[in-house]
């Protein structure tokens, strides 16, 4: 599990990549990746092309980041899941809080 | 023990006086304290009385050799570090790496040179520190984690007196839960409802341990206390929605599935949130239909945001429910594989008798897993709709009986629309009449024949809606479609609940009267043709002692009820 992430600062978005299983160990360093940036994003995309498995510790943490950036005004999308994640984000019914790609 | 200065207990075991005595000054000019050997039979006893710190032991001694001392000696030690060093003449590798093979953490040669003795010596201490340190810090992660243990034990058996058994023990229901799997975050919970039917909650919380477990709690309690009270399905997710999204933390959540079986109706209603497909699976025609979840789990959304979408299906005798929690589709065999959903739909459609569904299911999940591999943390759940005689045999729930309350009193309670719409009256009237204390014990009665007739007002009364239509499949859902639209819509119209309660010589007497806005229905014809009044298609017995009377006034949109209690005999 590695995160990665970058922040465009023409767009204000912040894109953070998960890599391999998103669990319980990525807590601190997903954590990291959205409050520890220098400014303010307006919006974020999590990239999941190599996010291989998806746990409900994972879910706590998307929601943990939707309420840092601002709850039900907040703006995220999740992109390039595969079928695995996808079927975990579906059964949640994730898709009423995010933007699910 | 050492004292602060850091100074040792040094045990030098040497043949040879002169080297004993050339040792003894190096060290203690550095401060350590002595005791000496002078043979290794000498060594292990000096070692056994005095308890020394470190040893300077020489390789060749009569009696018994240096390499087998050491060997006793470490053996004495057990877990402590006590740092053996070799003293030898022997120059060669081969002899040398012998003394650290035999025990040995290190060796001096002769002639011995202080500088480098005092340096192994500072060098050891600091090893035997560590060693000390890290002992100590496993001892009490050792009794941090009995304690811990112990606290588990504790709120489990808070939560098992909070969520008690309720009604799993009854014929219908059969699952698989492991001791201690609300410590898993795993959840069940079975409460019969006044009316006779039955609720069950299925709870996956996310986390592990006693975070898990306290979410549970105010969940079992609302679960129990509002089900006993005859809130609705929706009332009690609701209700249960609320409270964990206001005391579990941000990113903790409650996958649920909870089941409303009304035995009398043949109706079920199912909301899933979170949980994986559970499965109806029917009898008579073998039809497997999954129930996919349609809600975000419980604890993320407020109140406001909440909506509840029941699924709601007709029933048969003999149909199942099987709800699970993710354990069974993440576990995982020695290849890593998971076991997933498609296998566990493979049992349903391989399946040759329903009654062994939970056991092949079961099954096929230990031969996935293999012999070595535990399914201790599989959560399963079979719910089967009972047959009638079934029913009335199922256990009710007793409840305390004090024999003071309001015996002579008087209610007259009036819902307008937007009440109608947004309120349900039954709990807060229920309420009221099980305030009187011989009708306490018939609240289950009381209840269905409460509930019944106002459904009927409700429904047929004020919402013009005709029951012929839930007679097949498509019109059952149709049916309660139209009843949400037309609820919603609502302008006009009204329930009124007027009740009245008597003591007599040797109890009481309760009358209702239910009149609703609707234009009613013949019912001296109804009367005329099946001599027994119907409600909704099906027959309530009116066997019940408790029921003096059932009488449409009017044009049928008004109806009374009598219900008699006595005291109960002494004894009896």
């Amino acid at each position: 599990m590695a995160i990665v992430s970058s922040l465009d600062a023409g767009t204000g978005e912040l894109t953070i990549k998960v890599k391999g299983r998103f669990d319980f160990s990525a807590h601190q360093e997903f954590r990291d990746a959205y409050e520890k940036v220098d400014s303010v994003p307006g919006l974020y995309l999590v990239d999941m092309a190599e996010t291989t498995y998806l746990d409900s510790s994972a879910l706590g943490m998307l929601l943990l980041l939707r309420d840092h950036a601002g709850g039900d005004s907040a703006q995220i999308k999740i992109a390039n899941c595969n079928s695995d994640v996808k079927k975990i984000l579906t059964i949640s019914n994730f898709e009423q809080l995010f933007d699910i790609d | 023990m050492e004292d602060d200065s850091g100074s040792l207990k040094i045990l030098i075991a040497d043949d040879n006086e002169t080297d004993r005595m050339i040792l003894q000054a190096i060290v203690k000019k550095q401060g350590h304290a002595v005791v000496t050997a002078s043979d290794g039979l000498e060594a292990v006893e000096r070692f056994i009385e005095d308890q020394p710190e470190l040893i300077l032991l020489d390789a060749l001694m009569p009696n018994m050799d240096g390499f087998e001392a050491a060997r006793r000696i470490k053996e004495l030690a057990g877990e402590d570090l006590v740092p053996i060093i070799f003293l030898t003449s022997l120059k060669d590798a081969e002899s040398l790496a012998k003394c650290l093979e035999a025990g040995g953490d290190d060796f001096l040669s002769k002639p011995y040179n202080r500088i480098i003795l005092q340096a192994k010596i500072n060098a050891f201490r600091r090893m035997r520190n560590m060693h000390l340190t890290l002992q100590q810090q496993r001892d009490q992660i050792v009794i941090h984690n009995e304690h811990l243990l112990h606290e588990q034990e504790t709120a489990k058996a808070v939560f098992d007196n909070v969520a008690h058994s309720g009604c799993l023990d009854s014929p219908n229901i059969k699952y698989l839960l492991s001791p201690l799997a609300v410590f898993n975050g795993d959840v069940l919970l079975a409460a019969r409802k006044p009316s006779g039917g039955m609720h069950v909650l299925l709870g996956d919380y996310t986390g592990h341990g006693l975070p898990a477990a306290i979410g549970a709690m105010p969940m079992a309690e609302i679960f129990y206390a509002l089900t006993s009270k005859g809130f609705t399905v929706e009332e009690i997710i609701k209700e249960i929605n609320s409270k964990l999204k206001n005391i579990l933390p941000t990113g903790v959540f409650c996958c649920a599935c909870m089941l409303d079986i009304e035995f009398r109706e043949r109706e079920m209603k199912v909301w899933i949130g979170g949980l994986p497909s559970c499965v109806l699976y029917r009898s008579e025609t073998e039809e497997r239909i999954e129930l996919a979840s349609n809600h975000l789990p419980l604890g993320v959304l407020s109140s406001d945001q909440f909506k509840v979408k029941m699924q709601v299906f007709e029933v048969s005798e003999g149909d199942r429910v099987f709800m699970w929690s993710d354990g069974i589709h993440e576990a995982r065999n020695d290849q890593d594989v998971m076991f997933g959903e498609d296998r566990l739909m493979d049992v349903f459609d391989q399946c040759k008798r329903p009654d062994q569904l939970f056991d092949d299911i079961q099954h096929s999940v230990e031969k996935f897993l293999g012999e070595a591999q535990r399914d201790d943390d599989i959560t399963l759940v079979e719910v089967r709709i009972p047959n009638e005689e079934e029913v009335e045999e199922l256990p009710e729930e007793t409840i305390d009986v004090s024999d003071k309350g309001p015996m002579d009193w008087f209610l007259d309670y009036r819902l307008n629309p937007m009440s109608l719409k947004y309120f349900n009256p039954l709990p807060f009237v229920l309420q009221l009449i099980t305030e009187v204390p011989g009708l306490r014990r018939c609240s289950g009665q009381v209840y269905t024949i409460l509930a019944e007739l106002f459904s009927n007002a409700l429904e047929h009364g004020v919402l013009k809606l005709d029951s012929a239509l839930k007679k097949n499949p498509q019109g059952f859902s149709e049916y309660y479609d139209l009843r949400s639209k037309r609820l919603e819509n609502l302008e006009d119209g009204f329930v009124e609940f007027q009740l009245e309660h008597i003591p007599t010589d040797t109890g009481g007497q309760l009358t209702v009267v239910i009149s609703d806005s609707g234009d009613g229905f013949d019912h001296q014809a109804k009367i005329k043709t099946d001599g027994n009044v119907q409600y909704c298609g099906r027959g309530i017995p009116l066997i019940s002692t408790l029921c003096r009377s059932i009488t449409y006034q009017g044009v049928g949109n008004k109806v009374e009820v009598v219900f008699e209690w006595h005291y109960q005999q002494t004894g009896s």
